[in-house]
């Protein structure tokens, strides 16, 4: 619903129902179910991370540390911008919120910028799943690389589909839903990184 | 968009400051696991990892999401979904460890 529309309705009738707290018990309902979507995938790959701990250290040596740090701080700075957008929402200062907003979305289009060169540098090397070059490899390596490209691109799918809400809510400003969602785009991240980029 | 007047006084809202302080306390806890990943800590090195996840993910649950403030109902839905998980694991890995 519209701010203007809601103000109106408020006027006439001075009390409007509204289930804040129903509509956010909603929102965590799903994101548990995102929470079990990806926990399946993080125990699949621990599971096979215990079967070939070895082939797993050699294959993630492939991946750029350095991409993976920078997107780390990009997603970390664009959770903070959404949450002080939420902020400044609260305190009535919608033109900051907006503003937040839009370099929440600035920084999400930056992490994908990112994914691409990233990606795009692996496909050079031919490294994609079903690739010659990747089914050459001994078992544990193929499947660090499946595991990656399938965890963070759905985690990829992901940034987008928070951009997409993040966009929506700029033209119709109902921002804490989004703003859990878009939190919960940073949570997977912080488990991703460290067990993909970080195995040295 | 705007708080509504009748449940108003209930909310918490966080300060610009604060969160901008879980924002370095994340970025600080990032430029740790980094640099303890280049030093070799042999099995230590996945537990500290996942410990600095741990820690960086509930300063993002607890201040950015909110839960910190909010009614405790979702504290509970968020306890029994991460024990779902956390049995999810034991079980798979009792079994794939003890297979034949």
């Amino acid at each position: 619903m519209s701010q203007n529309s809601h103000a109106a309705a408020a006027e006439t009738h001075g009390h409007v129902h509204r289930d804040d707290i129903g509509s956010k018990m909603g929102m965590w309902l799903f994101l548990f179910t995102e929470l079990l979507l990806f926990g399946g995938m993080f125990l699949i790959y621990a599971v096979y991370r215990y079967q070939y701990p070895d082939q797993f250290h050699i294959a993630a040596m492939e991946l750029n540390t350095g991409v993976g740090t920078l997107n780390t701080i990009i997603l970390l700075t664009s959770s903070l911008t959404v949450a002080l957008s939420i902020a400044a929402l609260q305190r009535k200062n919608k033109f900051l919120s907006i503003v937040l907003l839009v370099i929440t979305i600035v920084l999400a289009f930056a992490f994908m910028v990112n994914k691409y060169f990233e990606w795009g540098a692996k496909f050079e090397h031919g490294i994609y799943p079903g690739s010659e070059e990747l089914l050459n490899k001994p078992n544990g390596e193929i499947l660090f690389f499946g595991l990656y490209f399938v965890m963070t691109g759905l985690h990829g799918l992901h940034v987008v589909i928070g951009i997409i809400f993040l966009s929506i809510i700029l033209a119709f400003i109902k921002l804490e839903n989004s703003g859990l969602y878009w939190h919960l785009v940073d949570l997977i991240w912080i488990f991703l990184f460290p067990l993909f980029y970080l195995i040295q | 968009m705007e708080y509504e007047k009748h449940s108003e006084h209930k909310h918490h809202h966080v300060g610009y400051g604060t969160l901008i302080l879980v924002w370095v306390a994340l970025i600080a806890l990032t430029s740790i696991t980094v640099t303890v990943a280049g030093i070799s800590l042999g099995v230590y090195t996945l537990f500290v990892a996942l410990v600095i996840a741990a820690i960086k993910s509930s300063l993002v649950i607890n201040i950015f999401m909110h839960i910190k403030f909010d009614e405790p109902i979702f504290k509970v839905f968020l306890l029994v979904s991460g024990f779902t998980l956390m049995i999810i694991f034991l079980l798979t890995f009792f079994d794939f460890i003890y297979r034949g």
